[in-house]
Parts: C-alpha cells; structure tokens; sequence
C-alpha cells in the first residue's frame, strides 16, 4: 500500500482534514467554517490540503462528523464516536475516557485497553457547556473570545452557572454583572460550567484524554478538568483535529494497513 | 437502498381499522347505541360486554404523531393551559379536538371524532389520561369514570388484585345506566375469551422476532398491533392474528428476513417516536440491525386473563403490565427478553413530555448493563412532539452505538 489517506471530519461548527502519507505521518491539515453546505466544505477541505501537500490523488477518504453522510466522494464514513476513541487510542494506547467538546456537542467515550469502544454518552439536546455556550456568553459580556482565557487566569473567586440551558446562563451572567461580579471570574465561571456539565453526564476515570476546538482554544479547561476530577488529564497534538485524524486512521485500516 | 418489507396481513388490517373507525361513528349518531372512549389499557372487555363501541384516545395521539400533525396541535392545548411539558399524545389529542379536525377526516371520511356517552379511565399508564378524559367529560357534558390503579409494584399481590376487583365493579352502575343494558357475565366472559385469544396469538406474532432473523421488526410491530389495541375482545382481531401469525411463520420457515443482512439485534426501551417510525426503521435497516423486542408492544399481551375468572384476572393483567411495575421488576422482565431475544444491546427512548414510560431516569439502564452485560444507548425525543428529538443527535448516537456492538453476526459467521 503506497497511497496517502484523508480524513475529513465536517463538524456542526469547523470542518477539519488531516491528511496522512503512505507511512501514516500527518502530511497536511486544514481547518475551515463549516458553513451551510457540507459537500463544498469537504471538497474545498481536500482541495487545500492535496495542493498544500503537493499530492494528487489519496488512496482512500474517510468521513466524520455531523456532515459525515454529505460526502459524496467518501469511501467511507464513521460516527465521531469512533473516530475520537481512534485518533486518541493512537497517541495513548491505554483505557481512557475521551471527552470531547465541540461546537455543539460534548461526548464521554470510555475506551477499552485495547483501543475498542466500551460506552459513550453525549449531552443532551441542550447545548450548555459547549463551544457554542462559551461563545454565547463571551458575546453577552461583550469580550473577544481570544481574551477570554487571559481573563480567566486572573480570577479571584470560582463561578459556576448552573444552568442547564445556554440562554438561562446568559441571563444568570447577567446578574452576576448587576451584583458587579469581577470580569476575571465570570470568564472563569464560563471554563468552570463547562467542565461542570461535562462531568455530570457521566462517571470519568482516573485518565482523561481532551479533544475537540474547546481545549485547542482555551487549553485552561483541561486544568480545570483534572482539578475537578482529580484524573490524570492528557491533551493529544492538535486536539481540534482529533476526529478528521482518527477517521484518516480509519482510512488506513480500510487500505489494509496497520493504524 | 434499504426498504421496509410489507406483510400481506395489512390490506386485512386497513379494511378491519376503517371498519372499527365507521362503525364507532355510526353508533355515535346512532340513539340507541354508545360509545365509550377507554383508555388502551383500561377495561375495554368490560365495556364490550355492555355492548359499547370502544374508542381510544391513545390511538388518536399516535396517529397524529404519525402524520406529524402534532405539532400544529399542541400549542393549541398548551394556550389552554395545558403544559408543554406533559403528555403530547393529550396536548395534540385536545388541541387537534379545539381545531375541530382529524386524521379520521382523511383517512376513513369521518366527520370527526366520534362523541363519547362515557369515559373510562385507568390510571395504570399514567395521572394523565385522567385529567384528558376529564377535559372531555367537560366539554362533552358526560360521565368520566375509571379506575385509581396502584403503580410501582413489584409483585402483583392478591390485595391489589382485590382493590382493582372493587373499583372494575363500582363502574357497572354508571355503564348500566348509560348502556341501557345490564350487566350480563356471560357476556363479559366470553369478550375476555375473545380478547385472550388476541393477546396470546399477538404476542405469539412478536415472539417471532426471537428467530434469527427476525421476520418482523418492532417498528413493524407499531403499525400492526392496531387491532390489539383497538379491536380485542371481537372475533375480527382474532382471525386478523391467525393470518398475520401463519405470515410470520411462512417468514421464518423461508428464513425471510426483516433487516436483509441482520448484524445485530437490538431491544427498543420506551415509546416510538411516531412521526419518525418509518425513517428510524429505515435507518436501522441501513445498519442491518433488527429491533427485534420492545416493551412497548408487548403492553397488549395480557397473559392473566382467565374467561373464568374474568374481573379477577383482569386486574392482575392490567397490573403486571410493565409499565405499572417497580423498577427491580422491570429490570427483569427485560434480563428475561434480553435473553429470549438473543439482544446485542439495548436502545433506550427517553420522551420528554411521558416520564411514566421513559425507563431511564432512575438507574435502570445502568443496572441492567451490570446485571446482563448488554451494552445500551440512551435517545432523547418524544413519542409526539418532534421539537424535543434532535433527528441528526439521536441518529448519530444510534450509528455510532451499532458501530460500538462491533462486526455482528452476519459478517463475522458470512
């Protein structure tokens, strides 16, 4: 087998490619607004990355993501699900919980020694304490979200909104502003209630693998995650890329290759 | 591309469906007839016996969750005051009644809803089919009465068979007095007969699906067991099961299956999601996986009842029913089907607006897997109400559970 392999991962925000060579080493990655039309977002994601890379043709391309059906050049396709516990199984080869945060979804996928999926859990309808949640209420507070991680970090007092529901929290923030509750701290309440609504849908164990546009934004919210838990808590390269990754491992064992 | 194999049985079952719906119509403007509207696991046989014609309201919801008309109809319910948040076959039953229409209009050429002279409870499933009967008896200016049945029971004890006998019986004055008619015993036991022999060939048509493969899916299931619920205790449901039962057995014996390909066979805990019944049998055929056992239909398979002893063997059905017992009961009544069904996994439905048959908000899942071994999967949607189903979520968890069960059957054995 002498052929590169794509993995494309066309999620509810971002859509991400990751593009491996014949010996399975990342070669290419691209990463781009998802938009209303999943097709055009997955060919223009191949096209960039195939030109970056100076390769004409891939052996096989391997679909994820909410968009994953929307691929009409795929040989296959994978549930997110799979292609998480594939990608992190990779870089850690052990029994893990992998909590991903996406833009509109978070998933526990408890991974079994040998790399196969014992269970998951994703949230609920709701979309508190995803991507989309941070960003409704940074918007709220009117601060950019690249600020808001720095502001964190300087928080005197820990927050917690508890609500279940992102346009409820906003109106909780709200009344955090009216007390005349520190900037500092709401932007840390937002880390902290996303790792609060993560941590309720299910039990963790004691080694966390953290995925998804979430971490690779605001890395503050792994350290979070093992001061809640108490579990070791482990970020893989390029956590944003994990699923598109995971997928392009798919595409390798479709090959016949060894992932 | 996948399809959904129809059975012979259903151009029977069509004609045997408009046949209950004209004939419930013509006696609600027929004088000297009278129609009962019963709850679907309330006592019908002993309103048959009274010579009513049985309407169900439950029935009604499911066709409009079925025909996606739910959803116009519920705000109108809601604006009465009646909560998003509660039982969506009530808030679209009663606010398709406020916007006078029907699916019956469409389907069978009714006017309308045919007017009850009586409504008949039992609280079972649930407070909610009370408080909608009593909207009805209302509106309608007629007698709602019904039965306060005990819930969460573990083991159906002989005093609250006793209590059920006691209530069954305080409700013959009032159905005297409406029927016109006396109570005839005779009568009555022999409806129980007819309805026995219903649930006993409808539940030999689902256990079928213990084959491998299965001959008939659950979703299946949804549509054929009409006649279970609507027409039990007459002879036309029982010829209906005959049939439907030699089909099934023609099925198994020629190795037809539901799902071409069966990997992998899955248990449905909770209600279907009836505006997307047809999609999600689609998309588990896709997926080569049967859901082959649900709690669900097996609510009309009342193994109690005894023409013998008719009041008294009706009550302890109506309270060995799954829906009406303790959570260690259910969890083995399901250990039991996981087992006869030779179940991969278990999808649980959790609907929103029915907590009284969505299983999975105390832990029963979680201690199912530990006593079985069987994997599960939780959906959140709603047996009517489509804007608490998120399709591309609950598919995905689906998809992605079928991928967890692994190769299957069918491509590890060829």
């Amino acid at each position: 087998m002498a052929a590169h392999v794509l993995g494309l991962d066309l999620g509810s925000s971002w859509s991400k490619a990751v593009l491996l060579d014949p010996d399975g080493r990342v070669v290419g990655r691209a990463l781009r607004r998802t938009g209303i039309r999943f097709e055009d977002a997955a060919r223009d994601l191949r096209d960039e990355v195939l030109s970056a890379a100076g390769v004409d043709r891939v052996g096989c391309t391997v679909a994820t993501g909410y968009g994953r059906r929307n691929v009409p050049f795929a040989d296959a396709r994978r549930t997110e699900i799979s292609c998480h516990a594939k990608g992190a199984y990779h870089f850690f080869p052990r029994e893990m919980d992998v909590v991903d945060i996406g833009g509109q979804d978070n998933k526990i996928i408890h991974v079994r020694r040998d790399g196969t999926v014992a269970n998951f859990l994703m949230n609920r309808k709701c979309a508190a304490g995803t991507g989309a949640f941070v960003e409704e209420i940074a918007h709220r507070l009117d601060i950019p979200l690249e600020r808001i991680e720095a502001l964190a970090e300087g928080a005197t007092r820990e927050i917690t909104l508890s609500s279940f529901c992102t346009v409820f929290s906003a109106t909780e923030v709200i009344k955090l502003i009216r007390e005349g509750e520190e900037p500092e701290n709401l932007c840390r309440g937002i880390f902290n209630s996303v790792i609060a609504r993560v941590v309720e849908m299910g039990p963790l164990g004691e080694f966390i693998v953290m995925s998804g546009g979430v971490v690779a934004a605001f890395p503050i919210v792994a350290k979070i995650m093992a001061e809640r838990t108490g579990a070791a808590v482990e970020v893989p390269p390029d956590p944003q890329f994990l699923g598109a990754f995971g997928a392009a491992l798919v595409a390798r064992e479709e090959l016949g290759a060894d992932p | 591309m996948p399809e959904i194999k129809p059975f012979r049985a259903q151009k029977r079952m069509k004609e045997l469906m408009a046949g209950h719906f004209r004939g419930v119509d013509a006696a609600a403007k027929d004088p000297d007839r009278k129609v009962a509207w019963c709850t679907s696991v309330g006592p019908a046989e002993l309103l048959h016996s009274f010579g009513f014609e049985v309407y169900y309201p439950e029935n009604h919801g499911a066709m409009l969750g079925a025909t996606r008309s739910a959803e116009k109809y519920i705000p109108l319910a809601n604006a009465l005051g009646y909560s998003p948040d509660i039982c969506s076959y009530l808030t679209s039953d009663i606010g398709a009644f406020l916007a006078g229409e029907t699916p019956l209009q469409r389907a069978y050429g009714l006017e309308g809803v045919p007017r009850p002279d009586v409504l008949v409870y039992n609280t079972n499933q649930c407070r909610d089919v009370k408080d909608w009967f009593s909207f009805y008896g209302r509106r309608f200016g007629v007698p709602v009465i019904g039965v306060n049945s005990p819930t969460g029971i573990s083991e159906v004890t002989q005093a609250h068979v006793d209590a059920m006998v006691a209530q069954f019986k305080a409700l013959i004055p009032t159905l005297e007095e409406v029927s016109g008619r006396r109570f005839d015993p005779d009568r009555f036991r022999e409806v129980m007969r007819l309805s026995a022999e219903t649930s006993d060939l409808w539940k030999e048509c689902l256990w079928q699906a213990s084959h491998r493969p299965a001959p008939l899916t659950f979703f299946d299931a949804c549509i054929l067991m009409g006649p279970a619920v609507v027409l039990r205790g007459t002879p036309e449901a029982v010829a209906f099961y005959k049939e439907l039962l030699a089909e099934l057995k023609e099925r198994v014996d020629g190795g037809v299956a539901a799902v071409e390909g069966e990997r992998h066979r899955v248990y449905w805990e909770g209600m279907p999601v009836w505006g997307k019944l047809r999609d999600l049998a689609l998309f588990f055929q896709e997926l080569r996986t049967a859901v082959v056992v649900s709690t669900y239909c097996n609510s009309w398979v009342f193994d109690a009842f005894d023409p013998a002893e008719p009041f008294e063997s009706m009550a302890r059905a109506y309270l060995e029913l799954f829906i009406v017992r303790s959570d260690d009961a259910k969890e083995r009544i399901m250990a039991r089907l996981i087992e006869e069904f030779q179940v991969d996994g278990v999808v649980y439905h959790d609907a929103k607006t029915c907590p009284h048959n969505s299983n999975t908000r105390y832990g029963l899942p979680q201690r199912l897997k530990e006593r079985t071994g069987v994997p599960f999967i939780v959906i959140y949607g709603d047996l009517n109400d489509l804007r608490c189903f998120s399709e591309e979520q609950a598919k995905t968890n689906i998809e992605a559970f079928v991928e967890q069960l692994g190769p299957g059957r069918a491509a590890a054995g060829g």
